[in-house]
């Protein structure tokens, strides 16, 4: 299927993300313990481009800015600096209105009760988007009971309930359709299956599929479930503390790990096998707050393999010709030969 | 040795306008001393129900239990209200999912410790202190003199919730119940409760009620495990034999989904296909039917018995012998 909208050709990847920066102040008078110009770094330098027709997945812990990156890149809050540019084209400039780039871009959330309006009916609620963009209402009444059928929902029963008459699984399936209305390209899944049972969530997980080979669509799949991701990912992005420690396909990052956090990450996950169980656990303590988070590399105070440089120098970022990017000192030419191989400390 | 926890065909019903939900249907399941059982299966299953009932933390009015149940070998459901106060703190604590919901916001955590120690023991305010100090300790809270003093929402997720395993210590009940302790943690701070939750158990020799639905989860902590839906134990065992030879259909579809390496790239999910049945209006006959790729006839009709296939290990099926034994981890391995 070629899509008239791809501008740039299949190389061209659909979104690049460049020094994204966004901090949150936090209000000094009237808070006591916060000095006025403090904020919550919640995303804090972040690269990363996501290639047409691919599931990007971003793993990461609660506060690391996950779904902050994604509010940014949906453009729902703005950010300080840098740039996102879809295929080829800078958001927000003369090329591609934000109105022009928000059809393009859709969003499904994880509260699947409250991002539908519960007044609407579910019909009404997928119809909207495209009459605010212009698409005759009867139109857009078809086309919502076309995408509920696509979703699994038979029109006929479902296409005049309300939010509150379905299931969690039912919702998402009415929020998926309701993304997938205006035809975008790309589509960003901010926790979409994680409030859901494990049987809803495997349902939910193969209509995804189905749905992106049938409207060729690139995904954003965010999760902390590292089993969801692995299953759905092309590629993954590890995030830490607002800043991308590590890139991969899906293959190199949960096979070969590099960054000490993806690590502890993966030896987080729980055994499945009582006679082989976890003895200890990989990382200590919570992560550190976003507030003020640690010199130099952000990991340091948690990391099996510190040594006194990582407290002083922040790594860069840099990725071999796989693609498979990496974001510590210990693959920096110039201060590898610091670490020794073995972890320090448990 | 007595079993610390014995309940007996356990019914659980909720009145609501113009209809009964029936959330608990028939529960049989003891605790030993000094034993772990995870209770798994998924929302609306009716393990978190089970569980509150231990304690009779169900409103009066809107409720009706019925059946055996029986904690430390004394009868919960004949207890007077002064009664059941005694029970809860001294014999049977818990811990809940969300800390920062089940502690008090305006109370430093230290106070709420103090004054649990103090509502249940004669000790003065000092040794009180002296003890919630060395319960944080135990639970391995860094700093802990200092943490004391700290109010709820002044901690992280993990701290708070080894917070509150401290306050459920502190009257060093025999039973500890776990509502989906570690459900809403990362998983690098979930891991570090489940492992405080299993060494705390070992030293203090606590009987230990687990719900979650995280069968992961499960697997690292429990001794038994027993799997619920619709309101019933559908199938439990010893953990190790109950994740590697599920019987009951229902257990086998949920440890396929799960196992490592189940979710290959690529592939298509397998799904259980529709929805657990409406809790006010259960079929006749198993309550799993519906969704049973082995269902025959009789099943919709006939209540499924629970049949024991070795020690400890009871499924509640009619066709488990006509099932074949699948081994969902050795599947998994290649």
């Amino acid at each position: 299927m070629t899509d008239q909208r791809d501008i740039g050709g299949p190389r061209q990847p659909l979104l690049q993300v460049r020094d994204l920066l966004k901090h949150f102040p936090l209000k000094g008078k009237g808070l006591p313990f916060t000095s006025p110009r403090s904020a919550v770094r919640a995303v804090d330098g972040v690269n990363f481009d996501i290639l047409k027709g691919e599931t990007l997945g971003v793993v990461g812990e609660s506060g690391c800015g996950k779904s902050t990156t994604a509010r940014v890149l949906m453009q729902l809050i703005n950010q300080d600096s840098g740039e996102l540019v879809f295929d080829g084209e800078t958001v927000g400039s003369r090329a591609l209105p934000l109105r022009q780039f928000r059809r393009q871009t859709q969003m499904v959330f994880q509260d699947s009760y409250s991002s539908l309006n519960p007044r609407m009916t579910i019909e009404d609620s997928i119809a909207f988007a495209p009459t605010v963009h212009g698409l005759p209402s009867r139109e857009a009444i078809t086309r919502a009971r076309d995408l509920l059928a696509r979703v699994g929902l038979a029109p006929e029963r479902f296409a005049g309930r309300y939010p509150h008459e379905l299931s969690g699984g039912q919702r998402q399936r009415v929020n998926i359709a309701r993304a997938l209305a205006l035809e975008p390209r790309l589509v960003i899944l901010d926790e979409a299956v994680s409030a859901l049972d494990k049987s809803v969530e495997a349902q939910v997980l193969n209509l995804l599929l189905d749905l992106k080979q049938e409207f060729g669509l690139t995904y954003l799949f965010i999760s902390h479930d590292l089993n969801v991701v692995r299953f759905i990912s092309d590629r993954v992005l590890v995030m830490y503390l607002g800043q991308v420690v590590e890139i991969g396909s899906s293959d190199q990052v949960f096979d070969q790990p590099k960054h000490p956090y993806t690590r502890a990450l993966l030896k987080s996950m729980p055994s499945m096998d009582p006679l082989q169980r976890t003895m200890e656990a990989p990382l200590a303590g919570d992560p550190p707050n976003p507030i003020n988070p640690p010199s130099g590399c952000r990991f340091h105070t948690r990391c099996a393999y510190v040594q006194p440089v990582c407290s002083q120098r922040a790594p860069t970022f840099a990725s071999d010709d796989s693609g498979h990017g990496v974001a510590c000192l210990r693959y920096e030419a110039d201060t590898a030969s610091l670490f020794s191989s073995e972890a320090s400390h448990a | 040795m007595h079993d610390m926890i014995t309940l007996r065909d356990l019914q659980v019903q909720f009145f609501a306008p113009k209809k009964l939900i029936r959330a608990v249907n028939g529960v049989n399941l003891t605790v030993g001393q000094g034993e772990v059982v995870a209770l798994i299966g998924e929302s609306g299953s009716g393990k978190s129900v089970t569980l509150r009932s231990i304690m009779r933390l169900h409103s009066e009015r809107s409720t009706r239990i019925s059946g055996g149940l029986e904690v430390d070998g004394k009868d919960v459901l004949k207890m007077s209200q002064r009664e059941l106060a005694a029970l809860r703190g001294d014999t049977v604590a818990m811990i809940f999912q969300e800390p920062l919901l089940a502690l008090d916001p305006v109370y430093t955590v230290g106070a709420q410790i103090i004054e649990a120690i103090r509502r249940h023991k004669k000790v003065s305010k000092a040794e009180a202190h002296k003890q919630a100090l060395s319960l944080f300790e135990k639970v391995r809270i860094p700093s802990p003199e200092r943490r004391l003093d700290a109010y709820p929402h002044e901690m992280s997720g993990g701290m708070r919730q080894r917070a509150m395993i401290a306050l459920a210590l502190s009257c060093a009940p025999k039973v500890l119940l776990a509502d989906e302790p570690t459900t809403a943690l990362d998983a690098t701070v979930q891991i570090q409760i489940l492992l405080l939750l299993r060494d705390l158990q070992k030293e203090l020799g606590l009987s230990i009620v687990f719900v979650t639905h995280d069968i992961g989860a499960a697997a690292e902590v429990a001794d038994r495990i027993a799997v619920m839906y619709a309101g019933k134990i559908i199938e439990q065992g010893p953990a190790a034999e109950l994740l590697t030879r599920p019987r009951h259909p229902y257990t086998l579809s949920l440890l396929k989904s799960r196992s490592h390496g189940a979710m290959q790239k690529g592939q298509r999910l397998e799904t259980i296909g529709g929805a657990p049945p409406d809790l006010s209006n259960l079929p006749a006959g198993c309550a799993f039917a519906e969704r049973c790729k082995y269902a025959v006839a009789e099943c919709s009709s006939v209540q499924p018995r629970d049949e024991t296939l070795s020690p400890g290990h009871v499924v509640s099926c009619l066709r488990v012998h006509q099932i074949g034994q699948i081994n969902p981890v050795a599947a998994a391995a290649h």
